[in-house]
């Protein structure tokens, strides 16, 4: 029955979190948005005390229930056990181990130690919550805009609106290959034994386990009942029953209520428990993974139309370069480049419900998958604050509308030597009439001449960063002008 | 102005006396044809009812029907390769039921109108079709004698014959100075004479222009015809066109206008855009209901052709037929032409005044803007607009009783129709594409339009 009631929640906890990740409309993030904000990291990057109070006092009274309803990264765990004992006859495939107790509080030092100094990529690598956010935003995603393309073909066959096409994007190697090597890595662990990445490395298992020990409620065994068998010890994800000393470890208990469905004397129950003591001991063992190979995503050539001389056709469009920017772009509502170090635990939403392919992991290490700005897919509309409304760890912070417009996340910086007017001989101004802030004027390119072609000239003062003039520039594959990052975003 | 326009078109006609009789007898057909079963929408077009009129300068006998060939099928899978198979079914479909007249051009198609055109065509007998080209020497680098003269004979080659039945001076009157273009292209490097001389030979049997734009252009040669003999003139002529065209585009000229000098001479017209490249079939739906409502067995592209084929100075009426249904309906409007009456050619007219109220572009398809060096989908984003107005998917502003629905529409149609990289955003202002428009369309002034609608529609701030 608790059984059935737990994993219910979890199914639709799981259900939720993933379709924020999946959904590019935005339609779902405000019904499910509250689900990416009661996610424990991103609580406490948040500095958002009220949910991380609710956690805290949701272990002490009921144990790790956020481990096994909550947390999608361990509900996709449970998935994948499950799995690994289709088709088997036995499946009493788990054994008590003991605690790992010094790897469990290694893994939670150096997760303190990485947000205290703001190394947001070690932050980023063991955040559960971010490591699913990454899987999903990198395989699931492509998958599901896929599908919805097909119907959005359907849908245009049938002149219908209900659909629309949207672009399938891998971001770039390294997301991948950070997303892909996570997946592997927990899944063989989920598959083979359980719960073993939460309850070893995971911290915010680890910072649960230790509260979970002083649990109200827990499953606890009745002596009186139990004939020593030893099946709740063989199917318990977390290793964590021991049977021959009737003995549960609740630092690694998740709470999933599977033994107390097992038992068939009845003798385990979710109940208050009494007041008692367990030992930890420790050994040593070892878990490792994560490294990242940046790699270099080769452009298409140029191909400059010539003399029209037969009618039709379509010019080739080269793709646009990223440009190399001496400070990199973060979004407005991200306050300053620190601020997002410290806090982001690149779960990828922003990225995920980013409307206008702007945002994309960084592939520099020292903020390994964190957000950043670039303005070849698109520029971050004036209208648009999606990535300030989704970010449950407060690295992007909820902004207006209105208060949008007056961010300067960057400058404009132009390049003579792309800039097409002088290049093509031709007329432009792209960039001063698609400037949302008005902060570019054409001015002729010979002082002396006012008939000469036409520049452009940007107000630093005015120029909010927002990248209209780099993505619309018709100079390719750089643009004639390109945004620079502001370390501290300032508010003009 | 406009009293004396109708009245000179119903003159021309020379259904000014025939009214009531006229009404009388259409009323009479219809129920014979419930009756026999004849011309009916759905049953066999018949093949022997072509209408044909008669070049008064070599007594050709053209159908009234002319196939264009600026607008051939491209294969399903790839929009770059004509259709040839496709095409030849067309020409054949068309050469079955009469038709006997195919105009193309160098410049068609991407350049590849010529190549398909003859080869659908040389599977026929020589003398049963009459071949129209032009020489399309728009790119400076052509106007050069040497290079005129090479395209002239590349289309001979092109079209795998040894003579041209009408050859034309290709978009007369297009360009920023229409006359120095004019000069440029036939007077000062000798096409002109050049092409009277082969006229003289015989590979060239009849010779005119095609003009679009400047009327001084339209004027001039006219002025000369004592000197050049025109054959025939191309001219775009419609319902729409006979007294709006100046209207819509002050640039250009009424075909009320146009249709007169050159009757006036007796010089036979051959009509373009007789449909505005769809714009006249794809209209408003109250327009559709209109037209529906007095012949609704017949489809609204119908009341354009018959329109076009009425006036007795026509020679020829050119359609772009994409699909054997475009054909076959165009087949059952000249099978044989039924003419207006005087008081259909009056609901006609009263059709244009409603139609000029709808804020479309006045863009054809016909793709001369094409390509933009800046890998923009020009027809593509007018269409789209003009698809959107027709439908009601233009809010005025935010207010608008089907504001969502029209936003999302439009947002999403855009989206579907023309690719991001491809739409009005991208437009830098270049205007190379305006001296190839031959409507004269601002194209950058209508893309920085439809571009400023569209951020509206984006940021909610309509």
């Amino acid at each position: 029955m608790l059984r059935k009631l737990r994993v219910i929640l979890a199914v639709l906890f799981w259900l939720g979190t993933t379709l924020l990740f999946l959904d590019f409309t935005g339609t779902v993030h405000s019904w499910l948005g509250w689900m990416a904000r009661i996610q424990f990291l991103p609580a406490v990057m948040a500095l958002n005390f009220g949910v991380i109070a609710c956690l805290v006092v949701l272990t002490l009274l009921l144990g790790r229930i956020y481990c096994s309803v909550i947390c999608p990264l361990g509900v996709m765990q449970d998935a994948v056990a499950r799995l690994g004992l289709v088709g088997r006859r036995n499946r009493n495939k788990y054994s008590y181990s003991r605690p790992l107790t010094l790897l469990r509080y290694i893994f939670l030092a150096i997760m303190v130690v990485a947000i205290a100094l703001g190394l947001g990529s070690v932050v980023a690598l063991l955040a559960p919550y971010s490591t699913y956010g990454r899987i999903v935003a990198t395989f699931l995603s492509p998958l599901y805009t896929t599908v919805n393309n097909l119907l959005a073909l359907m849908a245009e066959r049938m002149d219908s609106y209900a659909f629309y096409q949207h672009e399938v994007w891998f971001r770039g190697l390294p997301a991948v290959l950070a997303a892909g090597v996570a997946f592997v890595v927990i899944s063989i662990l989920a598959w083979r034994n359980g719960r073993t990445y939460c309850n070893t490395v995971c911290p915010v298992g680890t910072v649960l386990g230790f509260l979970s020990r002083f649990s109200l409620m827990a499953p606890v065994i009745d002596t009186s009942k139990c004939n020593g068998c030893g099946l709740c010890a063989r199917r318990c994800k977390s290793s964590c029953i021991d049977s021959k000393a009737h003995d549960i470890d609740y630092s690694r208990c998740v709470a999933c209520m599977d033994c107390i469905d097992n038992c068939h004397q009845g003798a385990i129950s979710y109940t208050v428990r009494p007041r008692r003591r367990s030992v930890d001991s420790d050994t040593v063992g070892a878990r490792r993974g994560f490294m990242a190979v940046a790699g270099a995503i080769a452009g298409s050539a140029v191909v400059r139309a010539g003399e029209k001389t037969v009618d039709g056709g379509l010019a080739v469009i080269a793709d646009k370069k990223t440009p190399v920017r001496k400070t990199r772009i973060v979004p407005p509502g991200a306050v300053s480049l620190r601020n997002v170090e410290r806090r982001c635990t690149a779960c990828q939403l922003c990225v995920s419900a980013c409307p206008n392919g702007v945002l994309r992991p960084s592939s520099d290490m020292s903020v390994f998958l964190q957000p950043e700005s670039s303005y070849e897919r698109g520029y971050c509309h004036p209208e648009c604050t999606r990535c300030s409304e989704v970010c449950p760890s407060g690295a992007i912070a909820v902004i207006s509308r209105e208060e949008k417009s007056s961010i300067q996340i960057g400058h404009a910086v132009w390049v003579k030597a792309n800039c097409v007017p002088l290049t093509d001989g031709v007329e432009c101004g792209n960039c001063a009439r698609h400037c949302p802030v008005g902060a570019i004027t054409m001015v002729p390119s010979d002082p002396a001449d006012e008939t000469s072609r036409k520049i452009p000239v940007v107000n630093d003062e005015r120029c909010i960063g927002c990248g209209a003039c780099e993505n619309l520039c018709p100079a390719r594959p750089f643009s004639a002008i390109y945004v620079e990052g502001h370390e501290n975003h300032r508010v003009i | 102005m406009k009293d004396i326009d109708r009245r000179e078109f119903l003159k021309r006609m020379g259904v000014g006396t025939a009214v009531a009789g006229a009404v009388i007898a259409s009323g009479c057909d219809s129920r014979k044809n419930v009756v026999t079963g004849d011309t009916t929408p759905s049953g066999p077009i018949p093949k022997d009812s072509m209408t044909y009129r008669v070049n008064p300068s070599t007594g050709d006998k053209v159908s009234l029907l002319g196939y264009g060939c600026m607008r051939w099928p491209t294969l399903p899978e790839d929009d770059q390769t004509l259709d040839q198979e496709m095409i030849n079914r067309l020409v054949d479909t068309a050469i079955e039921h009469g038709v006997n007249y195919f105009d193309t051009s160098p410049a068609y198609c991407r350049g590849k109108s010529e190549g398909a055109t003859g080869i659908a065509l040389s599977r026929h007998p020589r003398e049963s079709y009459f071949i129209a080209t032009k020489l399309s020497n728009f790119a400076p680098s052509t106007w050069s004698r040497e290079a005129s003269i090479a395209m002239y004979r590349n289309s001979l080659k092109e079209l795998r014959t040894d003579y041209i039945d009408y050859m034309l001076l290709h978009g007369v009157g297009m360009g920023d100075d229409g006359m120095e273009t004019l000069r440029a292209r036939y007077i000062d490097n000798g096409i002109l004479d050049f092409l009277m001389k082969e006229r003289e030979a015989g590979r060239i049997r009849n010779l005119g222009f095609s003009y679009h734009g400047d009327i001084k252009v339209f004027d001039y040669l006219l002025s000369r015809h004592d000197e050049f003999k025109w054959d025939f003139v191309q001219i775009q002529m419609n319902y729409l066109d006979w007294h709006h065209a100046r209207e819509i585009n002050p640039r250009n000229t009424d075909a009320s206008y146009l249709y007169a000098e050159l009757e006036k001479r007796g010089i036979p017209a051959v009509i373009m855009e007789p449909l505005l490249g769809g714009r006249l079939s794809k209209v408003h739906d109250h327009v559709v209901a209109r037209l529906k409502q007095r012949e609704p067995e017949r489809s609204v592209a119908s009341w354009a052709f018959r329109y076009a084929g009425t006036p007795e100075g026509v020679l020829c009426v050119l359609s772009g037929m994409t699909y054997m249904e475009h054909l076959e309906d165009n087949l059952r409007s000249y099978c044989p032409l039924k003419p207006l009456t005087r008081e259909e050619i009056e609901y006609l007219y009263d059709t244009a005044d409603i139609m000029v109220q709808f804020p479309t572009i006045p863009c054809n398809d016909c793709k001369y803007c094409m390509p933009c060096p800046y890998g923009l989908d020009i027809p593509g984003v007018l269409l789209h607009y003009n698809k959107c107005v027709n439908q009601g998917n233009v809010p005025e502003n935010a207010q608008a009783e089907n504001y969502r629905e029209a936003r999302r529409a439009f947002l999403v149609g855009y989206d579907r129709s023309v690719p991001r990289l491809r739409q009005a955003d991208h437009c830098i202002g270049c205007n190379k594409c305006v001296a190839h428009c031959p409507q004269n369309i601002n194209i950058p002034g209508e893309m920085a339009r439809i571009d400023r609608f569209v951020e509206h529609l984006k940021r909610g701030t309509l």
